[in-house]
């Protein structure tokens, strides 16, 4: 059950490039990322394409698959019709490495500008006790394979490059409201949220949540009550119509 | 071309369980660390580990405690294991897991609000410290979130993140280099530029993985070529158990694409079963002699397990990895197999649909995502896959300390804490248990170094040539030599071996080696794989020589090697270990060595009738008199 289909694939480095055409042998039950690797195996040697565990539980093989951000190991070729032509491009958000490799350091800047969790200092570890069900909601944050997914898709950042530097993207505002859940974590997160990674930026569009291929719910489970945490309302219009609109029940 | 070069104390090679931990461990004293890794930080192989990190806690059976560990590892291992490691193991895992809670993971719990812990092959009480079927995600999410705690701290010391500890992502060693008999650097290029790197060091600690990219049918990722291996034997390290490789029973083989990744054993922890073509759950009829007493010989026992294991032996699904591997290699072989080549796992009609998604959410992603089929609903396809190499750098079990001073190994590299069957779960704690040992005994290494070790300019001449030579050579495509290797493996050294097999195996490697010799490259070396394959040939291929080798001499069957020609375990061939080693590189030597007798107040453990089965009558002798005096 194979057949050749038509690929155009990004090919380029030091910020020059262009869509290469090519026809390639595909089999049933393949991925996108097979395909890649049938190029690299037979036609383009060079091709560079970030990938690791073909099973999407590392995140390394994002990218774009006509147009849409998408996990390379998990597009299977059978959602594509056979004449249809694939068209594959590297994260727009961020500069390109080389054809599918794109430098993605804007990530691991950010992750290291969020404090760590900070535990109270007289618990020695064994003693931690917790409920599950007060676990579990900073757990599902911490499903996050670190795709970067949801930061290239982010229009804050996708199409303005000089919003990067006051803003952290979904990626890690999420882990904010993940270490401020943490039943154990005693930092006071709410101010910096807004003033230093610019949660008032995001206008709950939810493209992250849509492009996130561990199906969190970055924006209505993260974004959206980390804004209600933050002290200083006033600061984000879209918070306070809310709660002119939906009053919200405070437990 | 210039080559950038950096001095740190301690260079640590790969940046997974092993590397992070061990590499944290240096920096809290105080030694300049550098983490190289060939992936991007935070993507390493440990984020595949899915069923959890086995540690005595007693959480969930007050009844568990280390011994009870160490015996349940010591009979994984058949008792081939390195038994100081298995014993530090089984101390110390407990201790590494609460650690990990204290850097912010966050493991599922029990309903008093401590650790859950649950089932797994070979462990006689729930032990596996867990995240639903994510645990490696956690661990490898929350050592990395230590190291960039750490890094906050230097910043506020120092004024620089990397001042103390720095993440060389995306470069891959390719050579260690030495001062007369010491470590004294390590050589690299970066993958993204193709530029060249020295690393002026004392010490390194190998935590590079496992080989399983020698092999068609593997759970492993690209990266699992054998480097730390490699490495460790042209540094004229050597390697122990080599002929021992895992093969995890359960890996998905449908669709083709995906033939291979890795289904968790907590589906059968959790209740799912194995059946074959007729329906029947044919692990009942594979339970071997030494475990006769400890496994469920009916069905109904088998069930009743899941809720009263006071009263009720444990189903044969959750034999050792090595034993269920060859039932169902035997099972579809006799033709009872399923319609794409395994057999069946079900958990559909065994949990609620609810509970499955809830226990295994990231197999009912995988299933739905990349096979379409829904496990909630109708059973899995799988059959085995190689996944761990037992096999590795032979090292000191308290300080990670290789035969070559400053060369330090942890983690799947190293070889004889499994002996030569791993248990599952014990992968994640040996990480973190040795790891953190290799980071101190390096770190203490270097403080009692009278003088630094220097990089001479010849070696480092000779490992820029050796890199770059197959940019130049329009030879032989590198993916050609690699799948001609895999083959090879997979079907002549594969779970079942037979000596003409091996040895016709031992032949294509002589074959292959001259292939690797004359692989070209073409392109730039800006992130280029078919470069990047080609250097990682000569690993791959130098340690499936170890494989083969190995598995050649080895006349018996025990673990993960299997002789179709030595079917029995032999008590002889227990206290040996084959050691390989090579002079040049360019081939591989085995000699036998004995391996220690086990501490006193270690074997004095077991029960006599137990021993037995293991033991030569000279050794239980011994034993009896040992017994005698206690």
């Amino acid at each position: 059950m194979s057949y050749k289909a038509k690929f155009k694939v990004w090919r380029g480095e030091g910020g020059e490039g262009k869509l290469e055409d090519f026809t390639v042998e595909v089999n049933e039950g393949e991925v996108v990322l097979d395909i890649i690797h049938r190029l690299q195996a037979t036609q383009a040697p060079d091709l560079a394409v970030r990938w690791n565990c073909k099973a999407g539980k590392c995140g390394s093989c994002s990218m774009e698959i006509n147009g849409k951000p998408r996990l390379g190991c998990m597009t299977r070729m059978s959602t594509f019709s056979e004449d249809e032509t694939i068209t594959v491009t590297p994260m727009r958000t961020f500069p390109v490495i080389k054809d599918l490799v794109t430098d993605v350091s804007y990530n691991y800047q950010k992750a290291r500008e969020v404090p760590s969790f900070t535990p109270p200092a007289d618990v020695r570890p064994g003693e931690y006790r917790m409920k599950q069900v007060d676990v579990e909601r900073s757990q599902e944050f911490r499903k996050c394979i670190e795709c970067f997914m949801c930061n290239n898709v982010c229009h804050v950042i996708r199409d303005h490059e000089e919003n990067k530097a006051n803003f952290s993207g979904p990626r890690f505002l999420m882990r904010i409201a993940e270490l401020d859940m943490h039943p154990y974590d005693v930092a006071d997160r709410q101010e910096a949220a807004q003033s230093e990674h610019g949660l008032g930026y995001c206008n709950i569009t939810k493209c992250c949540t849509e492009v996130c291929p561990e199906h969190i719910k970055i924006t209505d489970n993260a974004l959206i009550p980390m804004k209600e945490r933050v002290v200083d309302r006033k600061y984000d219009p879209l918070v306070w119509l809310g709660d002119k609109i939906f009053r919200r029940a405070k437990s | 071309m210039e080559i950038e070069r950096h001095e740190y104390d301690v260079v640590v090679i790969g940046a997974g369980g092993a590397g992070l931990r061990a590499a944290i461990e240096a920096r809290q004293q105080g030694k300049r660390t550098a983490i190289v890794c060939k992936s991007l930080f935070g993507k390493a192989h440990t984020v595949m580990a899915e069923g959890g990190a086995a540690a005595a806690m007693g959480n969930v059976n007050p009844d568990d405690n280390w011994m009870v560990h160490f015996r349940d590892t010591m009979r994984g291992g058949k008792f081939l294991n390195n038994w100081r490691m298995a014993e530090l193991h089984a101390k110390e895992a407990p201790d590494r897991v609460w650690e990990l809670e204290a850097w912010g993971a966050l493991f599922d719990r029990t309903k008093d609000g401590k650790i859950s812990q649950r089932n797994f092959g070979g462990h006689e009480y729930p032990r596996l410290a867990h995240v639903g079927d994510r645990t490696g995600l956690e661990l490898i999410r929350t050592l990395q979130q230590r190291v960039v705690a750490l890094q906050q701290e230097d910043y506020e010391n120092h004024g620089d993140y990397e001042a103390y500890i720095k993440v060389f992502a995306e470069c891959t060693v390719t050579r260690l280099l030495k001062d007369g008999e010491r470590i004294s650097g390590a050589f690299g290029y970066w993958r993204e530029t193709g530029n060249l790197v020295l690393f002026d060091t004392p010490a390194v600690v190998l935590a590079t993985g496992g080989i399983g990219k020698s092999y068609v049918v593997t759970s492993n990722s690209w990266e699992y070529t054998g480097d730390g291996h490699a490495l460790a034997l042209l540094a004229g390290a050597k390697l122990i158990n080599m002929e021992f490789i895992q093969f995890h029973p359960t890996g998905m083989v449908w669709p083709p694409s995906v033939r291979g990744i890795l289904v968790t054993e907590s589906v059968r922890g959790d209740g799912g079963v194995l059946r074959n073509s007729e329906g029947k759950r044919f692990m009942f009829d594979y339970i071997p002699d030494v475990f006769k007493d400890k496994y469920a010989t009916s069905e109904e026992e088998g069930d009743r397990w899941y809720t009263d294991q006071a009263n009720n032996r444990r189903p044969p699904e959750l034999l050792p990895r090595d034993e269920v591997a060859r039932a169902i290699n035997a099972e579809v072989k006799a033709g009872r197999g399923s319609p794409q080549g395994g057999v069946f796992l079900d958990v559909s009609t065994r949990l609620p649909a609810e509970e499955i998604k809830k226990r295994l959410p990231s197999m009912h992603h995988q299933f739905k995502e990349l096979a379409d089929v829904d496990i909630t609903a109708e059973p899995m396809q799988v059959g085995p896959t190689c996944h761990y190499v037992m096999g590795g750098v032979e090292v000191d079990a308290d300080t990670g300390a290789a035969d070559v001073p400053g060369l330090f190994a942890a983690g799947e590299v190293s070889g004889g804490m499994h002996g030569s069957n791993r248990l599952g779960g014990n992968s994640l704690s040996d990480l973190l248990v040795f790891g953190r040992r290799a980071g101190a005994g390096a770190a203490a290494y270097v403080d009692g170094l009278p003088a630094r070790p220097k990089v001479s300019p010849e070696a480092v001449e000779s490992a820029r040539e050796e890199a770059l030579a197959p940019l130049g050579r329009s030879g032989e495509n590198p993916y050609e030599v690699h799948h001609e290797l895999q083959r090879t493996m997979n079907e002549l050294v594969g779970i079942i071996r037979k000596a003409d097999e091996v040895a016709e195996a031992l032949q294509t490697v002589e074959k292959l080696k001259e292939r690797v010799r004359l692989v070209g490259a073409g392109g730039t070396r800006i992130y280029n794989p078919g470069w990047h394959l080609a250097l990682d040939l000569r690993n791959m291929v130098l340690v499936s020589e170890c494989v083969a080798r190995a598995a050649l001499l080895r006349e018996e069957s025990r673990g993960g090697h299997t002789r179709d020609d030595f079917p029995g375990m032999s008590p002889e061939w227990r206290r040996k270990l084959l050691v390989c080693s090579s002079e040049d590189g360019s081939s591989v030597q085995v000699v036998e060595k004995e391996q220690p007798p086990m501490r006193d107040d270690l074997i004095t453990l077991f029960d006599r009738d137990e021993l037995k089965k293991y033991l030569t009558d000279e050794e239980m002798a011994e034993f009896d008199g040992i017994a005698k005096k206690s």
